[in-house]
């Protein structure tokens, strides 16, 4: 399914903002979400905050985190292992990649069950911060 | 064997879905998964904060209550006497609305038709002690719940609700509790979500706290949207945790941190 390139423009619930639209070729997202360039020192301090929630699964070279999770690889050389349209999709939706991941789908509104009133039809991170993280984590070359 | 018919039913309602249980051998209570001095804390009934909501237990059981002017006492007697192994038992199936109710609800049923007052909050701090004062009453007695066959088809959706995906996370309690026990989320070790040890002590709450609070924080997590107190999904759950963790014993007032 994935293989195929195709156009999404997610549907946008009444209310919420609309997703960008973004392509998938292959296993990538190659296109940035956002006109801007994403920030790298931005993208790092987004990642080791404990509210975008990647270090509660993750671990990484954060030195100065003391609690870094423990269920999913460690990012440290994530730029080796991926590009950066890689990097994005993983992000944007990784089910997409692995229908039985535990990592959320960052950008994404849709296909889900019973979310609390707070985040309904919000993605959790914004287009922007995805590019940041992105653009931080190609920068992990071990 | 009517427990296994319980089991049964809820494996057959619950289908494809399902992660592997955790085998008998390996269950675990959250207490192992603690630091010693944490571990110290609850054995020791002098260190363990949840102690003190026992002891205000006791004197709200001998408080007579409500228009029926009676205590608990006035029916149930000593409640280290009539109260020895009836925890082990919740939720349990009640005849009166012929859903199950845990032992809040059960309480707030007593205090409703016997004692004819009203109904306590759930989490005030004399629902917990009483509930903390009955349950104490079975420390270190196994757990039973779901014995009742009646209670299959509710321990069969309380299991559906655990292995659904749900919240802006789109995770399912199984996805921590049953595939990573083993494993930390940021600091906190997940473990395999047994309530054994509620109503419990839980050093961030600085408080006592009961089961359905503890769901409620784990379903917020997930950023799904946390059902009521008493919604019949987190009695479900509930059942469905407790039916789970049958042959544990129970630790309450334990202390988590
Ligand atoms: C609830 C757990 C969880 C959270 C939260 C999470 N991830 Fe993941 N992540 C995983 C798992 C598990 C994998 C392994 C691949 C899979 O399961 O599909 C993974 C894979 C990855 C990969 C590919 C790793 C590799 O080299 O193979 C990257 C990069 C990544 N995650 C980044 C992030 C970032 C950045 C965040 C936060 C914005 C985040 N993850 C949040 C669980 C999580
Ligand atoms: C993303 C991981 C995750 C998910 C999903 C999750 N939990 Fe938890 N749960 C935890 C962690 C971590 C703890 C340990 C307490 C803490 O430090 O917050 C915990 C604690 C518990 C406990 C207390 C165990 C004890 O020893 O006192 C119970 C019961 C529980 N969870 C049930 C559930 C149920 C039911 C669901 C689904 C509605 C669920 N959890 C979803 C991570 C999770």
């Amino acid at each position: 399914m994935w293989l195929a390139a195709a156009l999404l423009t997610p549907p946008a619930p009444a209310g919420a903002q609309a997703l960008q639209p973004y392509a998938v070729v292959g296993d990538a997202i190659p296109e940035p979400l956002t006109n801007a360039r994403g920030d790298i020192s931005r993208g790092r301090a987004l990642v080791v905050e404990r509210s975008s929630t990647c270090i509660l699964c993750h671990s990484g070279p954060f030195p100065e985190q003391k609690f870094q999770g423990d269920l999913a690889p460690d990012l440290s050389g994530s730029g080796n292992r991926w590009s950066e349209g890689q990097l994005r999709l993983r992000l944007v939706d990784a089910s997409r990649l692995n229908a039985a991941t535990i990592m959320p789908s960052y950008y994404r509104v849709d296909g889900l069950t019973r979310v609390g009133a707070l985040w309904r039809g919000k993605p959790i991170l914004s287009a922007e911060q995805i590019e940041d993280i992105v653009a931080y984590l190609v920068t992990l070359r071990e | 064997m009517r427990f296994l018919g319980a089991i049964a039913a809820a494996l057959l309602v619950a289908g494809a879905v399902g992660a592997a249980e955790i085998p008998q051998a390996d269950r675990r209570s959250g207490y192992s998964f603690m630091k010693p001095d944490t571990k110290t804390m609850q054995d020791d009934d002098t260190a363990n904060p949840g102690m003190l909501w026992v002891l205000d237990g006791e004197t709200l059981w001998n408080r007579k209550v409500g228009s029926a002017g009676k205590a608990c006492a006035d029916c149930h007697g000593n409640a280290r006497n009539s109260m020895k192994g009836v925890a082990i038992s919740y939720p349990a199936f009640d005849k009166a609305t012929g859903r199950p109710i845990d032992l809040e609800q059960r309480i707030n049923s007593c205090r409703t038709n016997h004692q004819q007052a009203t109904p306590l909050p759930f989490e005030s701090r004399e629902l917990l002690a009483l509930t903390a004062l009955v349950a104490r009453q079975s420390q270190g007695a196994s757990i039973e719940t779901g014995a009742d066959p009646q209670l299959a088809p509710f321990i069969a959706k309380g299991r559906e609700l655990y292995m659904q995906r749900q919240g802006q996370f789109n995770l399912a309690c199984a996805n921590c509790h049953d595939d990573n026990w083993d494993k930390r989320l940021a600091g906190a070790a997940i473990t395999q979500g047994h309530p054994t040890g509620y109503p419990l002590y839980r050093l961030e709450w600085q408080s006592l706290g009961s089961l359905q609070r503890r769901l409620r924080a784990c379903i917020t997590g997930i950023r799904a949207q946390a059902y009521d107190y008493g919604a019949p999904e987190l009695v479900e759950l509930e059942l469905y945790l407790m039916s789970r963790a049958r042959g544990m014993p129970l630790e309450a007032p334990g202390v988590r941190p």
